[in-house]
């Protein structure tokens, strides 16, 4: 987790599919998802450790990230879901 | 999925349609309301809105599902003043004592 963003626009993505520890915004129904980087939404603070009080350095990129939506009945339909994911919840997808 | 899902992370679950009515914001939402933002403040700093969604997070189911959302604040606030040592659960349990106590004599 440098100062580079590890990804570009375009770029497939997965979501990590972990259990987080203490305060994560990654939502549980997108975690083991694959979706495209947008656009980067800028570095933050981590929100993880000012949950616990700490400095949250160094900050994360944060990523614009567009996924299929798929209903309550399981099927993907026509819309789209974009999502704000921290960059150590991404990884290459293929 | 290898993870689990948290009580508060509830997207994509099929809980019905969501109430979205309102009412005129009462004296204690907008208290709750004024103390959170000074206690966040960069002047105070007595912790982050993160910590605030966190302390919500390591409620009980049973508090999480029926604390009203500025209760909610409220006990999350009160846990973290007591966590980051700004106020001992004996100040504050002394404190609303004397209040009510105040309140019972009629002033």
């Amino acid at each position: 987790m440098g100062i580079e963003p590890r990804f570009e626009p375009g770029a497939c993505v997965r979501v990590a599919d972990r259990q987080p520890q203490g305060h994560c915004r990654t939502p549980f129904y997108l975690r083991g998802r694959n979706g495209e980087v947008i656009s980067l939404a800028g570095r933050f603070h981590d929100p993880a450790q000012l949950a616990q009080h700490r400095p949250g350095l160094p900050k994360l990129t944060l990523y614009r990230v567009r996924f299929a939506h798929i209903g309550l009945d399981g099927r993907t339909t026509q819309n789209e879901i974009m999502a704000d994911i921290y960059e150590d919840w991404l990884e290459s997808a293929p | 999925m290898t993870s689990t899902r948290a009580m508060h992370d509830i997207g994509g679950l099929d809980l019905g349609p969501i109430d979205r009515s309102e009412h005129p914001r009462t004296l204690h939402e907008l208290r709750v309301d004024a103390i959170l933002i000074l206690l966040t403040s960069p002047a105070c700093g007595a912790f982050k809105v993160d910590a605030l969604r966190r302390a919500i997070e390591e409620f009980s189911q049973v508090d999480y599902d029926h604390l009203p959302y500025y209760d909610r604040w409220l006990q999350a606030l009160t846990n973290l003043l007591i966590e980051q040592h700004v106020l001992s659960r004996g100040e504050i349990d002394a404190r609303v004592a004397a209040i009510t106590a105040e309140a019972a004599h009629g002033h």
